[in-house]
């Protein structure tokens, strides 16, 4: 088997004293769609924040393309290709559209580039572009968040709770964009609460639960016991 | 109409300096989240350097602006960020304030210390001195239009910096989330470096006109921005044009008002009060009213994360501080000299002042730049009340003044934050002006506070007066802990952890805070009543406020002990420039040094020692070892191996810098905790082994080596032990869920919860 694009191996991440992760291993294999699961406070946010670079793990290795960069800055990691749509909306509510679309040019796109290429995805946007972010609907939002991970040609794209406060129907659109980046053979790391709406999408599922994966493997494999075993805590 | 046209043109000419300055102030609080009450002083201090360069070193003017403006501006602002602001992220309002009038004080410390103002110098010539244009029949000085040109390129640049370059789009992405502005790749303390640099620019520009206009002194170029904090509230801290607008208004406010006041129909007072003061009042009443106008922020849900945190005292320690305090006040003063006892007055007189600040500030989280404007009119109702200084007069005027405070809180009292800050500076600054400088109040300068007559004791010499300061500060120290320990304390630290649950949960804010701000009031006031002597209006200028706030915030506004801390500070200064004259400057800077330093340390150092010792307890091996150093330095000087100097400066750096230092050594790696040890003891040794009495020639000195080694040895071990990750390995919520709990754990849990089996 090939190199794995990005790695965690034995991570441990706190917060001031109090351990959230102990001791996590994850691998996500080039042009692979990882599920990350599990129930509230697991530690599955810990876990973007510590693979994005926010927050520093107290222990362990990160491993991005072979290369160890443990510590190493969000704002460096985001310009070598690590695309990261945070929890809530990932965008600037008091910023206009294309302000928006400006700030994701630190990853070295043109800005005229990321315009075309969101506004050919989401028409909706070109109306808005002079609007400020925070005064478009959510869905509105986060095609806008999703816009800067479709535009920018990442290497691997790290999604938290995409759905979260949203409509069913506009949940499924955006998973489409989400498969359309995959399979232009981009590595995604996609966490959600909700696992049905993202087992179709993943190759492979990671059960995380008490700061600890309880079960890793082919998404198809996961079942409906293991799930609700995971998530109530039998 | 010629001279009416004449006045606009002044108007709008000093309107484009504030504008200046105010867009500076913007550009820094849309980016940090920090209103910094020392930009005036960053142009002040931009002002002189300036002239030193160009009218005393004789640098053509373009060199001498380039260096000003292009080098040293952005250096002291990228410097400023760097070391001082960046380390304020996640604390309080009052602390980020703190911070800034602490670089407030230190930066006019280095300007009286460098260009003191008592010599001569050379003058601050405008631009092109002399030359005029005639527009219109008027002539307009050269300097003018330099003035104007410059606040529409800044206005310009502004406009495309913000919102053209990716830079300045970063810029106000950092105030939206500054995680996401990482995320996408930007660098978030460069964007705030590059803000800091720009505004030092910008007040440094502004500072270099306005000495050209009013030449060169301290206090109009730090006051300036009160001009400018009045504009850019209007704009709401963050709208550019409005700022500018609100700033040509005030400038032309002032002009017209210069205008008016020549004629002879114009009152020169109203109600038998002089208005002489009103001019310089009319940024403070716009400041005011643009306060009160602007619409109420809604309440923030959810909690506020805040890193400085305080435990409510208990009546026993507190009893039994106050008590110590007393006595140990008794037993010294018999021994201080006169000069020393009334040094020693004036920080309990502080002090008491400082305690105002602990319910309003400390507890509630409503910052004031306003105790001494309370305790100067507790002055004044104390010497113009009948009585001649019994109890009731005193009770009388600590109502009184109470009520002004609630009154001033009233239309505050939508406010928060900065806003409410910002008011009571206006509030302050009005008074001073208004009030202090009338014959009514302050007649020959001076007035005399009777001293307070205590039943069957009588005061009369400067030792009395100590004592009963000492004990008034005791009494109103345990009313603080009792209103701390009640149902109102519960309530003012409600009003600060969460307004919004507060609200929710029935409890009225308004009354609250109106509480609160009497409480603060009235107990400034005591302080001024019990002032017991001739008093001068300079003692209560909002100035002097500042540093009073500053050291108050550096012991810790939520502790008594905070309080004592700051005014006994605040106090020991002027007792460290009377004693070491040679020191005078570095007093200057002093309180602003330790200010600068409170983003490391947002609680206050009273409770960072405090808390060093509670970590102690139940640590028998350390306390013993703590115990048996103090025993084996008191041994050392009982046998005349040491002298009693080295015996008292060997015995305080072990209290203050070696056991509060144990715990944390004990905690860290095992190469940290010997070269943390060794060089402790390095500190140890030279503490006791230097010949104090001979090698070092007055008290003064030998107290300040006594601060230097602290610092230097016992915050240096604290910085080499520090840095060792303590982490339990499993959170509260996890003990029973992994794994079970152990007998221990049960045990201890019902212990806390008060299960009895």
């Amino acid at each position: 088997m090939t190199q794995p694009i990005l790695e965690l191996r034995n991570v441990r991440a706190s917060y001031g004293s109090i351990e959230v992760l102990h001791g996590v291993n994850l691998s996500v294999g080039r042009g692979e769609v990882v599920a990350l699961l599990g129930p509230n406070g697991a530690g599955k946010s810990t876990m973007i924040k510590v693979v994005s670079g926010l927050l520093r793990p107290t222990s362990g290795q990160l491993i991005v393309g072979g290369r160890d960069v443990t510590g190493a800055a969000a704002n460096a990691l985001a310009r070598a290709g690590l695309c990261t749509i945070p929890e809530g909306r990932g965008i600037f509510p008091n910023l206009t559209v294309r302000e928006n679309l400006l700030m994701a040019t630190y990853s070295g796109h043109k800005l005229a580039d990321i315009e075309e290429s969101t506004y050919a995805r989401f028409p909706r946007l070109s109306e808005r572009r002079t609007q400020f972010a925070g005064t478009m609907s959510g869905g509105e939002q986060q095609m806008l968040s999703l816009a800067r991970a479709l535009a920018t040609d990442p290497v691997i794209l790290l999604l938290d709770e995409l759905s979260m406060g949203l409509a069913p129907l506009i949940v499924a659109e955006l998973y489409q964009q989400v498969a359309a980046i995959a399979a232009e053979g981009v590595s995604v790391l996609v966490v959600e609460q909700f696992a049905r709406t993202v087992l179709g999408v993943a190759d492979q599922a990671v059960l995380l639960a008490h700061g600890k994966v309880q079960v890793a493997g082919k998404a198809s494999e996961i079942g409906e016991d293991v799930l609700a075993g995971a998530y109530l805590g039998s | 109409m010629q001279e009416l046209l004449t006045f606009t043109i002044i108007g709008l000419s000093t309107g484009a300096i504030y504008a200046v300055v105010a867009s500076g102030l913007v550009v820094t609080y849309t980016t940090s989240g920090i209103f910094n009450l020392a930009h005036g002083a960053t142009g002040m201090l931009a002002a002189f350097t300036y002239w030193q360069l160009r009218f005393d070193w004789d640098l053509p003017a373009p060199l001498a602006l380039f260096i000003t403006l292009f080098v040293l501006c952005p250096i002291f602002g990228l410097v400023t960020e760097r070391f001082v602001m960046r380390g304020l992220q996640g604390t309080s309002e009052v602390v980020r304030l703190s911070v800034t009038v602490a670089l407030f004080a230190f930066m006019i410390g280095i300007a009286n210390w460098i260009w003191p103002s008592d010599s001569s110098r050379e003058a601050f010539t405008k631009f092109f001195e002399g030359n005029t244009v005639s527009i219109g029949g008027i002539n307009i000085s050269w300097h003018k239009l330099i003035t104007f040109g410059c606040a529409i390129l800044v206005a310009i640049v502004l406009r495309l910096l913000l919102y053209r370059t990716r830079m300045g789009v970063a810029m106000r992405a950092v105030v939206d989330d500054r995680a996401l502005t990482e995320l996408n790749g930007g660098r978030p303390d460069r964007v705030a470096m590059f803000a800091w640099a720009l505004s030092a620019m910008l007040a440094g520009l502004a500072g270099i006109l306005l000495a050209g206009e009013q030449q060169l002194n301290i206090e109009p170029l730090v006051l300036l921005v009160i001009n400018a904090y009045a504009a850019a509230i209007i704009g709401r801290l963050k709208n550019l044009p409005m700022t500018f607008a609100g700033a040509a208004v005030l400038g032309l406010l002032d002009a017209y008002y210069l205008q008016f006041s020549d004629n002879s129909w114009f009152p020169q007072s109203i109600l038998g009060f002089g208005i002489s003061g009103m001019r310089a009042s009319i940024p403070t009443i716009v400041l005011f009213i643009a306060l009160i106008v602007r619409p109420q922020t809604r309440l923030r849900a959810g909690v506020v994360r805040i890193r400085e945190q305080n435990k409510v005292p208990a009546w026993s320690t507190s009893i039994m501080g106050a008590v110590a305090l007393i006595a140990i006040v008794v037993a010294i003063s018999g021994m201080l000299t006169r000069s020393n006892t009334l040094l020693l007055l004036n920080g309990f007189t502080l002090a008491i002042v400082a305690l105002s600040l602990v319910p309003l500030t400390g507890y509630a989280g409503q910052m004031s730049l306003a105790p001494l404007t309370f305790a100067g009119l507790g002055a004044i109702a104390m010497s113009k009340l009948p009585g001649d200084g019994n109890l009731f007069t005193l009770i009388i005027a600590v109502v009184i003044v109470a009520l002004v405070g609630a009154l001033v809180a009233l239309p505050a009292i939508r406010l928060s934050g900065i806003y409410l800050a910002l008011s009571t500076a206006a509030f302050a600054v009005l008074v001073t002006k208004l009030v202090f400088n009338q014959k009514q109040t302050f007649m020959s300068g001076n007035i005399s506070v009777p001293i307070l007559d205590v039943p069957f004791v009588e005061i009369n010499s400067p030792r009395g007066r100590l004592i009963l300061a000492a004990v008034a500060f005791s009494l109103l120290g345990l009313g603080v802990v009792a209103i701390r320990r009640s149902r109102l304390g519960r309530r003012l630290i409600a009003l600060k952890d969460s307004p919004a649950a507060a609200a929710t949960l029935g409890m009225s804010l308004t009354r609250t805070k109106l509480a609160a701000f009497a409480i603060s009031a009235g107990i400034a006031a005591c302080a001024g009543a019990l002032a017991g002597d001739k008093v001068s209006p300079q003692q209560y200028d909002f100035t002097q406020s500042l540093p009073i706030v500053l050291l108050t915030v550096v012991g810790g506004v939520g502790t008594v002990g905070g309080a004592l801390f700051g005014g006994l500070m605040l106090g020991g200064n002027s007792v460290l420039a009377s004693v070491v004259p040679t020191l005078k400057n570095v007093t200057k800077i002093l309180p602003g040094t330790i200010g600068v330093t409170l983003g490391r340390n947002p609680s206050g150092a009273a409770n960072q020692i405090a808390d060093a010792y509670r970590s102690l307890t139940n640590r028998w091996n350390l306390l013993a070892f703590a115990a048996a150093g103090g025993v084996v330095i008191w041994i050392l000087d009982a046998q005349y191996v040491i002298s009693h100097w080295a015996f008292f400066i060997g015995g305080v750096f072990w209290v203050l810098a070696v056991t509060p230092n144990l715990v944390g050594i004990m905690q860290a790696p095992r190469t940290r905790q010997i070269i943390a040890s060794v060089y402790l003891g390095i500190g140890v040794i030279i503490a006791i082994s230097i010949d104090w009495d001979n090698a070092v020639d007055s008290t003064g000195k030998r107290l300040i080596a006594l601060v230097l080694l602290i610092a230097l040895f016992g915050v240096g071990a604290q910085r080499i032990a520090e840095n060792a990750p303590r982490i339990h390995r499993s959170s509260p919520d996890v003990i029973g869920l992994t794994t079970d709990f152990t007998d221990e754990e049960l045990d201890r849990a019902e212990r806390e919860l008060g299960v009895v089996l």
